[in-house]
């Protein structure tokens, strides 16, 4: 997305520049996109330990008796389910069924949920959610209040004492290294790891002593692009590539993290009608079986002679070695196995279309 | 930023090394830093008339595709087979194991057109 404004920084934008991270913009805020360089640090996340500045998301806090009711009017899982300290992935659609966005939620308090959208859908969703809400609930963006850093790979647990008692997908109330933080064991690399939620002002203190104390386990920080090519090697979704809002969460193979059997929600009929007559296309995951240029967005996909797709995300996955993308195809040729190819400047490249996620891994 | 001084440079970023009436060409160390760790060259077919200007070959990071254009003129003679297995030296060694391809130039002058190492250093605010 093109925009005059000028581009937003974290709070943490001065700790970029001097780590020497080089900068560009993503979702309006100016990110660094690497530092020693995406390999390494895709690497480092991998096999050791790598700390991302993830403060361009947003934060909204959801409060009040009527917050799970507004909260389960506005999203595709079943907020009931989610049990004081869970997570939960879910999906904001509109009402054709589109994705409006893609979010993680977390039950802080019985009545108080912390919701975290993308940063490039801040404006969209908090207004969203106040027209769109059928009870009323206290909705607050503090997205400015609040710094966020992911501390991700398998050695992140042993950077700090907060991860003993806190389980894969919950959220608990910890000071790190004196800071009161809301930590979640969470991510978007596939590895074990925390997302840590804390005061704007308290980030840089954080952000220094986490790479201070993940020295020994060689620990790097961490750009764009290796999360980028982290969460594809994973097959987890961008939105703005992979989910929009004319995607469905069911084209996009979300389907578990839609409750259809809770009841209404914004574009349910949509997806309940959808669900009964199957969808039309696919969002697939697929690697390369020829030596080719890395797949990219907007790529044609082809299969039995003619276009049935088009790429939304691709790259060369650091960890594999290939070409590796994720897009949509016609349901006929959605199938793992099917043999595709992808157009690449005029020149058709073999590929084929893998069960997700495409990094298979023991946990 | 590494500009050895024996080679001409293009404002894309192009070096040049004048060998009898073949121009070997690679890229800038100040390329391959901004390009990133890359890991995939598409290089032009040995015999191909390349215009100087005029894109020719295409390097690709994890991120981003990045057009070369032809510092000259002429055909192309040899290609550097080795990048289409070690793309990564085009960021290890871009001067040396990391060339790309010959052209024997069909018109020298073009050279002129081409920048010093002092003025290429300029060029990138080194």
């Amino acid at each position: 997305m093109q925009s005059t404004e000028p581009l937003k920084r974290t709070p943490l934008h001065t700790e970029h520049l001097a780590a020497g991270g080089k900068m560009v913009p993503f979702g309006g805020w100016d990110m660094p996109v690497q530092y020693s360089g995406i390999l390494a640090e895709h690497t480092a996340v991998r096999e050791r330990v790598g700390l991302f500045d993830i403060s361009h998301m947003g934060e909204f806090l959801v409060a009040g008796p009527n917050a799970e009711k507004a909260l389960n009017g506005l999203l595709s899982n079943d907020v009931t389910k989610l049990a004081v300290g869970q997570a939960q992935y879910t999906l904001m659609c509109n009402h054709g069924g589109g994705v409006v966005d893609d979010l993680i939620i977390y039950r802080l308090e019985p009545s108080l949920y912390l919701v975290i959208v993308n940063a490039g859908n801040i404006g969209k969703d908090f207004a969203w959610m106040k027209d769109e809400a059928t009870v009323t609930a206290v909705i607050d963006d503090r997205s400015e209040r609040f710094a966020a850093l992911a501390l991700q790979g398998p050695a992140a647990s042993k950077l700090s004492d907060f991860s003993a008692a806190l389980p894969h997908f919950h959220i608990q109330r910890h000071t790190v290294f004196g800071k009161e933080c809301w930590v979640a064991r969470t991510g978007y690399t596939g590895e074990d790891g925390f997302e840590i939620f804390c005061e704007a002002t308290d980030a840089a203190h954080l952000w220094r002593t986490l790479l201070e104390k993940g020295k020994a386990f060689g620990i790097l920080p961490c750009g764009l692009g290796a999360r980028d090519t982290l969460r594809l090697e994973m097959c987890y979704p961008l939105y703005g590539n992979d989910l929009s809002d004319e995607t469905t969460p069911l084209e996009a193979g979300l389907g578990k993290f839609v409750a259809l059997d809770k009841g209404k929600f914004i574009g349910s009929d949509v997806l309940v009608e959808q669900k009964a007559k199957g969808v039309e296309r696919k969002l697939v995951a697929f690697t390369m079986t020829d030596k080719s240029p890395p797949p990219r967005p907007h790529y044609t996909i082809h299969a039995n002679g003619g276009k049935v797709g088009e790429v939304t995300s691709g790259t060369q996955s650091p960890t594999l070695g290939i070409g590796i993308g994720m897009g949509y195809v016609e349901t006929a040729t959605a199938a793992a196995g099917t043999p595709i190819e992808i157009e690449i400047r005029g020149k058709k490249f073999g590929a084929v279309i893998q069960k997700k996620p495409i990094l298979k891994k023991g946990t | 930023m590494n500009i050895p001084k024996n080679l001409k440079y293009a404002k894309t970023h192009e070096w040049v090394r004048v060998e009898g009436d073949i121009a070997v060409v690679g890229i800038s160390d100040h390329a391959q830093h901004e390009l990133t760790d890359v890991v995939y060259a598409e290089m032009p077919a040995i015999g191909a008339h390349l215009e100087a200007g005029k894109e020719c070959a295409v390097v690709e990071s994890v991120k981003a595709a990045s057009d070369i254009y032809a510092p000259v003129s002429g055909d192309v003679v040899a290609i550097n087979e080795e990048l289409s297995s070690a793309p990564e030296l085009l960021n290890q060694d871009p001067y040396d194991k990391g060339w790309m391809f010959k052209v024997k130039m069909s018109d020298a002058s073009e050279l002129n057109e081409l920048l010093s190492p002092d003025d290429y250093a300029h060029h990138i605010g080194a």
